[in-house]
């Protein structure tokens, strides 16, 4: 009965994000009235949602439902288990908060042109994301994630006026396209070994190795083609820097992670993985996780950098996936539990803090029309809230406790230094993956601090700061809620717990394999959370003191000290460009970026300049000049069409002709001349 | 009970008199005489009572840096066991809670200095964030070592692997790496000669200096109490390594334990006197034989 509740719950939610953007349409293009229609209706779909997904979490919603509907055979089948109500809750929770932040962000007033299509595809893509997640049908998952799939094309393309946007538009739609050719290969082959699209595991000795081979990369090309796995990232920094903020929002913190899912759930299907496998996916994650930092680094537009930070956290995400499934081929239910836990964990942290980081960008860009990061500076005296919702998402993202990327990357290594411990039979190797998990957090440190302090501090470089407002409380709701989320995970880890528990148990596709209470004791979160507390409230009281200490005494304000120069100016501070350079410099070997140093050949030089640029590696390096060398060959047939219906029917004739001749039996034509 | 009294204060009273060991050694060598050894602690007095100049363009990041890298410090302190007594705290994968916390305070840092919009802090910050990046993975290739010869994932118990472990031939060359790249690391994350000069506040050659030039008065304090805190709590951690003795007798052992961190600040002071600062890109090389004497160290282990 309970399971029955819940789906419909999550059912009637995706339904109703789904029409929430459906009245506007027959609303006046100038009036508020249809975008309040939508916020009410996706207000109440989260709602609905998050209850039948805690539901999911609570472990009421494991049984699978056969619904009748015609199009996909007889009947579908559904169900919320543990993994799926997991990956729900981001869902749910970010199609509310982007629809709150919308009101802000993207006023129907101010947008009359696209407002009411940008509304209705937020809403397709939160219903397809949750059709997705509950199907245990693989046409029904196909469905909805095509749906997901084209909402986002929408959704990136909302600002179809600008080329830059309809570019990067393109690109993600034959990108996206290239991944569901996959995901149909890898049905059909699922479907030839079982003997039916309904999703379960396949038995021991329903395939051999070869087979499951087939089905482990496709689906870890269709879906990291999604998830933004490197080398297979190259759409996702254009689409996310081209959509509106809260559809960047929404596309890195939830849409990318419906690759994730489906990585854990069908690689879950597959019985008896090899370790090479596990392997495979832990390597991937080491090189998206470096390489996406390091990218990142060398970004000058904001959301470029956050996007490439996605990449990063894909990364973290597999390489946890990639110690489950060692764990799992070893027979090794810790590593299984701490991988697939921090992978877990690491989904919902990046789904909050990636989101508040995007938000806060976005106001940002909201209030000053530029995404350049030289050009501001000094923004947190006019952006305070905004400022320290940045701060709190930074500090999250570079795993700083106590903050809940802390407990997610914590896990992680956790798992990892275990498996230099336990070492059978040479898995120590695997823990390598520990101080390049180290050299990522490190690296993501420094641009934060790079993003942060070239935004918010510091005097503004190029932008007029008196013209800069806050935003305003329909957009700064949805961050503090974000932001709340990403404390509270961090001071009290151990309330998420349960639902992990409930998540691994779900996927666990060897029931022989022990979790109740693993995690529990094998990760003391308590005392994480006890030192984060000590760590909050130290620091808060001692700033408290400190403040009345100085406040008491009186502060003496005065410029910056400049080692005695007595005219600096807002364009001698470090940019940042500067900031990066030298760490940008450790990788140029692989990243190339293109540097114009200014000549400083004679004696007085005049005005010179200095540029740097980081090309997207795999787009502008690998594909597009194979794309337009593909283009090329193909002008060799341009003389051909000449657009005349009578050479076309010359064609046709010349077509029929050579296939006479084809089919003519003409070697016994030459038998018969030469057999006489 | 009392070891963890001892413990706390050690760790809030010593640091101070480490950086005046320090410079009491660099004046031996050059001939001179010198400050008095409790000079930081004069200093820092001094410091407290005095008036403050901030820059107009801070937030109120820039003053709440120096206490949240002092607090990150302090509990970074409590985890680390001093000599061959047990840390006050500690649970499975502090080891991770440690590194980041060092983190923390490296965030902050960086973060108050591009508070002020100068060049210099800038640049100051910008070294600080990229040495990290190669530090950090050597530290974890020291921790991973000793996590794999103590088979323990507590720092107390991990650091203690040294002194606890029995098959001392295998184990020494491994330990022998480690302890050369902590020491580098005890040396870049101090700021210390051949990676930085604490003594030149006003050239474009230093990292940690230059990043507080805008601090002043009680702020200032803190920022130097935090580093020689950072100091103290790093050369426990690479004493460990190198000084793995246990008498038996609490009293013996904490004497010893204060004898040997001062035997560390001497050697600091001994190196900083004979060697030059390296130039700024020369800092990567030494780093990244920071990560190879570690990373060599562990596949020695596990080979």
């Amino acid at each position: 009965m309970e399971t029955h509740l819940s789906i419909l719950l999550i059912l009637a939610g995706s339904v109703l994000h789904g029409l929430s953007g459906v009245p506007g349409l027959w609303m006046s293009s100038r009036s508020a009235t249809g975008q309040r229609i939508a916020l009410l209706l996706s207000l109440c779909g989260s709602l609905l949602g998050l209850t039948g997904a805690a539901m999911g979490l609570l472990g009421y919603g494991a049984n699978i439902v056969t619904l009748p509907w015609s199009l996909f055979g007889e009947s579908i089948t559904v169900s919320v288990d543990g993994l799926s109500a997991f990956f729900l809750v981001p869902v749910f929770l970010m199609g509310g908060l982007g629809a709150v932040y919308g009101l802000g962000y993207w006023p129907q007033a101010a947008n009359p042109a696209n407002g009411q299509m940008l509304r209705l595809f937020w809403g397709l893509a939160i219903m397809g994301m949750s059709w997705l997640l509950i199907a245990r049908h693989a046409g029904f998952f196909l469905f909805g994630w095509e749906i997901m799939a084209l909402s986002a094309f929408f959704l990136v393309s909302t600002e179809s006026h600008l080329p830059d946007v309809r570019h990067a538009g393109w690109i993600y739609l034959a990108t996206t396209h290239a991944g569901t050719l996959a995901l149909f290969a890898l049905f059909a082959v699922f479907h030839r070994i079982t003997g039916s699209f309904a999703l379960r595991p396949i038995a021991f000795d329903e395939a051999h190795l070869g087979m499951l081979t087939v089905l482990f990369f496709l689906a870890l090309f269709g879906f990291g083609l999604k998830a933004g796995m490197m080398p297979l990232h190259f759409w996702l920094p254009a689409a996310h820097a081209s959509a509106p903020s809260h559809v960047s929002a929404l596309m890195s913190g939830v849409l990318i992670k419906m690759g994730i899912y489906g990585l854990i759930r069908f690689i879950g299907f597959l019985p008896e993985p090899p370790a090479s496998w596990g392997v495979i996916v832990l390597a991937s994650g080491c090189i998206s996780g470096v390489f996406g930092v390091a990218l990142a680094l060398g970004q000058h537009d904001i959301k470029r950098l956050l996007a490439y930070h996605s990449v990063e956290n894909i990364g973290i995400m597999l390489m946890g996936f990639g110690l489950a499934l060692i764990g799992r081929t070893l027979g090794n239910p810790l590593w299984v539990a701490l991988g697939l836990a921090g992978c877990l964990l690491h989904v919902w942290n990046h789904g909050l803090f990636k989101a508040l980081l995007f938000l806060s960008a976005g106001a940002v860009v909201h209030a000053t029309h530029t995404r350049q990061l030289d050009r501001w500076g000094g923004l947190a005296k006019r952006m305070p809230y905004t400022a320290f919702f940045f701060l709190i998402g930074a500090a999250a993202i570079c795993g700083l406790p106590p903050l809940n990327g802390f407990v997610s990357e914590w896990f992680i290594y956790l798992g990892l230094l275990h498996t230099a411990q336990q070492a059978h039979n040479g898995w120590t190797s695997v823990a390598l993956a520990a101080p390049i998990l180290a050299l990522i957090g490190a690296l993501a440190l420094a641009c934060f601090v790079k993003a942060y302090g070239v935004m918010f501090l510091g005097s503004p470089r190029s932008i007029e700061l008196s013209t800069v407002q806050e935003a305003p409380l329909s957009m700064r709701t949805p961050m503090l809620v974000l932001a709340v989320g990403c404390i509270l995970i961090g001071l009290a880890p151990m309330l998420i717990v349960p639902a992990l528990e409930v998540a691994l148990r779900a996927w666990n596709p060897a029931p022989s394999i022990p979790f109740p209470g693993l995690l529990a004791s094998m990760a003391p979160l308590s005392s994480i959370s006890l030192f984060g507390l000590a760590l909050a409230a130290g620091g808060l009281i001692s700033f408290f003191l400190l403040s009345r200490l100085l406040k008491r005494r009186g502060i003496e304000r005065t410029i910056t000290w400049s080692c005695g120069y007595a005219a600096p100016t807002a364009r001698m501070q470090y940019t940042a460009s500067s900031f990066a350079h030298t760490i940008l410099g450790l990788f140029r070997w692989a990243l190339r970026p293109r540097i114009h140093y200014p000549s400083t050949k004679p004696l007085f030089t005049g005005s010179a300049r200095f540029e740097t640029h980081q090309d997207e590696p795999i787009l502008d390096r690998q594909i597009l000049p194979i794309a337009r060398f593909v283009k090329q060959s193909f002008l060799e047939f341009r003389p051909l069409h000449q657009g005349f219906t009578h050479h076309y029917l010359i064609y046709v004739l010349v077509a029929v002709i050579a296939l006479f001749i084809w089919t003519m039996p003409i070697h016994r034509l030459i038998e018969r001349l030469f057999s006489r | 009970m009392r070891d963890i009294f001892i413990h706390i204060a050690l760790l809030l009273g010593m640091p101070p008199l480490l950086l005046g060991v320090i410079n009491k050694t660099k004046a031996l060598f050059a001939g001179r005489k010198g400050p008095p050894l409790l000079q930081p602690y004069y200093d820092l007095f001094k410091l407290t009572r005095k008036h403050v100049v901030i820059s107009e363009v801070t937030t109120w990041v820039f003053t709440a840096a120096p206490v949240i890298t002092l607090t990150a410090l302090l509990i970074a302190g409590i985890l680390v066991p001093q000599g061959p007594f047990r840390a006050p705290l500690g649970f499975t994968g502090d080891l991770i809670l440690f590194a980041y916390l060092l983190g923390l305070g490296r965030f902050f840092t960086t973060t108050a200095a591009l508070d002020t919009g100068s060049a210099f802090e800038g640049m100051g910050a910008a070294r600080e964030a990229t040495f990290a990046c190669m530090s950090e993975p050597a530290l974890f290739f020291a921790l991973l070592v000793l996590a794999k010869m103590s088979g323990s994932l507590v720092l107390g118990d991990l650091l203690h692997a040294p002194l606890v472990t029995t098959g001392w031939e295998a184990e020494a060359a491994p330990l022998v790496l480690v302890a050369v790249g902590l020491f580098i690391l005890l040396l870049a994350e101090n700021c210390r000669i051949p990676v930085d000069d604490p003594n030149t506040h006003l050239e474009l050659t230093m990292i940690h200096e230059v990043m507080v030039l805008d601090h002043s008065g009680p702020l200032l304090g803190l920022v130097l109490y935090g580093a020689a805190i950072k100091l103290f709590v790093l050369s426990s951690v690479f004493l460990h390594i190198v000084a793995p003795f246990q008498s038996g007798r609490a009293g013996l052992d904490w004497l010893a334990f204060v004898g040997e961190m001062l035997g560390v600040a001497v050697a600091i002071g001994v190196v900083e006197s004979v060697m030059a600062r390296l130039q700024m890109r020369h800092v990567n090389y030494l780093l990244i034989a920071a990560i190879l004497f570690c990373g060599f160290g562990f596949v020695l282990l596990v080979r």
